[in-house]
């Protein structure tokens, strides 16, 4: 059936934002307020001990929220242990646990998730 | 969308294009792959326009294709280059005439080089010199094959006799124009129409009747890439970005797609067969898929030529379908036929056969 | 000789201009205003509200009116300057339509002009429908409505930041300044007028240099869920529902993105005034690397000219917001009466 060229179409990069589902984003926004004011800089990141071993990084998981790439938000969402360093780190008050916590219960809310 | 806009853009990016006498350097892929397109150019400029046009059978490859893999170096290039200006100078033409895209922006990028470093103009002369005793004068001027047709459109479009038209419905058909990424991208200047909205493709069509489509991955490259292609895996890589183009196009339904780059042409008709076998799509009307011709092919079939002539049946995708729309009439029988009334052998899958 | 026997000439009717008039007109010197519109005020009459307390333009407006409402102020609307001769640190300056007389000292106020949005020919201003300018933008806000050309409520709006400004590719390196809190300020008033709106703003750097400037973008993050997305727009389209596609990388994540929007609103930013750098050649003065006229001391000189008797206000200089150049123009003020009372 399909014919093997010893090549493939490789799968694109874009965040194809118009396609993407904003539903976890939506479940946490409207939970944890102060989630709609990070900067992006990365102080939570530069703390953690998660970020310091892994590809973990909340300021990455904050914007891969908002533009519903759940994939990979769902790959590095667990990687937190929950400390609270971030919170404490934070400028502009971002209650960065609990957006953790809403992130994990939007999965589980959201089961037989499609994408 | 606000024509007046692009008119401005196109107004700001006019350049000059010499009438007359020209010194014509082919392009590797092209004179492989569409054979009639450099024929057509040839045959047109001298027999219907009566213009002087001069090719000099020393010409070689621009080497282009090891340039941007990586294999020849920038010193070398420049003096292969110099040696094409070496036989323009040797027959007193002055005015460069290029058939590949590729090459153009590889003589633009030598010539601004040259202009901005004269020390290299000045060790070229010596390189040339040294390997071949040959002498040059830079030209006047450097234009691409498509400048030209561009130029002559409207003399063409005076002896169409299948305008760019549904003969059925006499509504004008949507052609996607597709311009090669140096034609304009790395010198804006030197394209008819600089490089957001190229005009030299949109000209020809409109003045042949057609209707252009302004789709959104238009200014998309087509992922050519002498790096992509020559390398077998990396293929991948070149064909998702032409399919990205054709997922865009697809909702305009388009009837062809012109380029007037000899990759582009080469591979945006070639990866719709590939995607064909690979997963079974097509993107154009029907189930077909979307032919996809050389500037030189389109004038062809407007002014009447015989497709088969032009080497249409060389392409992956067959024109058949644009050619009805036209109100075209072509003989299966002659098809695969050579001139000498051989059969040669017919390809198999094609696309719209 | 008494103040009121000394005569100054200011160039440009907008903001500086008129601040510095009402200021030396108080100190009893006889001021020739030339504007080249038909009305003062220069480009805040076609802003709506004023960053960052959003207060509506016309109440500036309405104190510039009133700085300028001074007998020894003779305003020349609609008029530009024609010839000018410079000796012994005397200006002898004429109009098209009179001559000026003798003027002791000349203030240029010529402002700034909007950068031309459609030389940023890949975002399509002047070809794709609803690419618009913040200057547009202002002027719906006027009209009361936030229409598409199909005469639809946009549901989705997308910003972009320095549109000609930091940007070699048109020749302008220098920050405009104000337009990313303008942006900020444009996203809360389409937020107000389209609750139910989505805004993304695209920018390199947010630069609140202003005082609450900082707290008006964290209000929109906070009350109005503003996006923000780091990242320059590089090419606009527009697809066959006549949506706009934009294509830009999402910095922070290191991915392109795509995003289809229903208005597109461009931040032009700041240039030096044509109206200003027609007068280069009269006055034999110059421009800095950013185009706008260069002053004699970038710490203490700032309204200073390389020719004796000539000085600036505004944002002939440098972009500023209306804040600073009123205290700019002020400074004009104490400047000129400096040495008019030496010379």
């Amino acid at each position: 059936m399909a014919r093997n060229f010893g090549f493939a179409p490789i799968k694109g990069r874009v965040i194809d934002f118009d396609r993407n589902d904003k539903r976890v984003f939506e479940y946490v926004l409207e939970r944890e307020p102060s989630f709609a004011l990070c900067i992006g800089c990365g102080g939570c990141a530069a703390t953690c001990s998660a970020a310091n071993f892994t590809e973990f990084s909340l300021r990455k998981l904050n914007i891969l929220i908002r533009r519903g790439e759940n994939d990979e938000v769902r790959k590095i969402v667990d990687r937190c242990m929950l400390c609270g360093k971030c919170t404490l780190v934070c400028p502009r008050g971002v209650n960065t646990r609990n957006v953790v916590f809403l992130t994990r219960e939007a999965f589980e809310e959201f089961d037989n998730y499609a994408i | 969308m606000k024509l007046e806009g692009k008119k401005r853009i196109w107004s700001e990016f006019q350049k000059e294009i010499p009438d007359d006498h020209f010194f014509y350097v082919r392009s590797c892929i092209r004179q492989s792959f569409f054979p009639g397109s450099e024929q057509f150019f040839l045959k047109v400029l001298k027999e219907d326009l009566g213009k002087d046009i001069f090719e000099d059978p020393n010409h070689t490859t621009c080497t282009g294709i090891g340039y941007h893999g990586d294999v020849v170096q920038f010193d070398t290039i420049q003096t292969v280059v110099a040696r094409h200006f070496a036989l323009a100078t040797e027959h007193g033409y002055k005015d460069v005439v290029i058939s590949c895209v590729t090459s153009f922006g590889i003589y633009e990028e030598i010539i601004e080089t040259w202009k901005h470093y004269p020390e290299t103009l000045e060790k070229t002369r010596e390189n040339l010199y040294k390997a071949t005793g040959r002498v040059f004068d830079v030209p006047d001027s450097i234009t691409h094959s498509s400048d030209i047709i561009y130029k002559f459109k409207d003399e063409i479009a005076a002896k169409a006799k299948f305008p760019l038209i549904d003969h059925v419905t006499g509504e004008p058909l949507r052609i996607v124009e597709h311009i090669g990424c140096h034609y304009s991208k790395m010198f804006p200047k030197y394209g008819v129409g600089g490089a957001e909205f190229p005009h030299v493709l949109i000209g020809m069509i409109e003045a042949w009747g057609g209707e252009v489509i302004d789709y959104p991955e238009r200014r998309h490259c087509c992922g050519f890439g002498f790096r992509q292609y020559i390398v077998q895996a990396n293929r991948g890589y070149s064909l998702s970005n032409s399919r990205k183009k054709f997922v865009s196009m697809q909702p305009y339904k388009p009837e062809a797609i012109i380029a007037n780059c000899p990759g582009c042409t080469m591979f945006m008709d070639k990866w719709q067969y590939t995607i064909k076998e690979m997963d079974g799509m097509t993107y154009g009307q029907h189930g077909q898929g979307i032919p996809v011709l050389t500037y030189e092919e389109l004038a062809g079939i407007v002014m009447g030529y015989n497709p088969w002539d032009l080497g249409l049946q060389y392409h992956n995708v067959q024109s058949e379908p644009l050619l009805d729309k036209m109100g075209i009439k072509y003989d299966q029988e002659e098809k695969y036929l050579t001139k000498d009334g051989k059969k040669l052998p017919v390809p198999k899958d094609l696309i719209n056969a | 000789m008494h103040n009121k026997e000394k005569h100054i000439v200011i160039i440009g009717g907008g903001t500086a201009g008129c601040v510095a008039a009402g200021r030396l007109a108080r100190e009893g010197y006889r001021i020739s205003l030339i504007e080249k519109d038909k009305k003062p005020g220069g480009k805040i009459n076609n802003w709506y509200q004023l960053f960052p307390d959003r207060r509506r333009s016309v109440e500036v407006t309405d104190y510039i009116n009133k700085e300028i409402d001074h007998p020894l102020i003779d305003l020349m609307t609609g008029t530009e300057l024609d010839k000018v001769k410079y000796k012994n640190g005397k200006f002898s300056i004429s109009t098209g339509k009179s001559d000026l007389g003798q003027a002791d000292a000349v203030l240029i106020a010529t402002g700034f002009d909007l950068f031309d949005a459609t030389r940023k020919e890949e975002y399509g201003y002047g070809i794709y429908d609803n690419v618009i300018t913040s200057l547009d933008l202002e002027n719906m806000f006027h009209s009361g409505d936030i229409l598409t050309t199909k005469e639809e409520i946009p549901k989705r709006v997308g910003i972009v930041h320095c549109v000609g400004s930091r940007d070699e590719k048109v020749g302008n390196f220098h920050c405009s300044k104000v337009c990313c809190v303008t942006a900020v300020k444009q996203a809360i008033e389409i937020k107000e007028h389209i609750p139910d709106s989505e805004v993304f703003c695209f920018y390199m750097d947010m630069r609140m240099f202003g005082p609450y400037y900082e707290e008006l973008y964290r209000e929109s993050q906070e009350k109005w869920v503003v996006n923000y997305i780091r990242g320059k727009v590089s090419e606009v389209s527009e697809n066959i529902e006549g949506r706009l596609v934009i294509k830009a990388e999402d910095t922070l994540l290191g991915k392109p993105i795509r995003m289809e929007v229903d208005m597109l609103v461009l931040m032009v930013g700041m240039q030096n005034a044509k109206a200003g750098l027609n007068l280069q050649d009269k006055f034999g003065i110059q421009t800095g690397v950013n185009g706008f006229f260069r002053i004699r001391d970038n710490h203490y000189g700032n309204n200073l000219s390389n020719v004796d008797g000539l000085f600036y206000a505004g944002t002939c200089t440098a972009p500023m917001n209306i804040t600073d150049t009123i205290s700019h123009a002020r400074a004009a003020a104490v400047e000129i009466t400096e040495y008019l009372s030496k010379n």
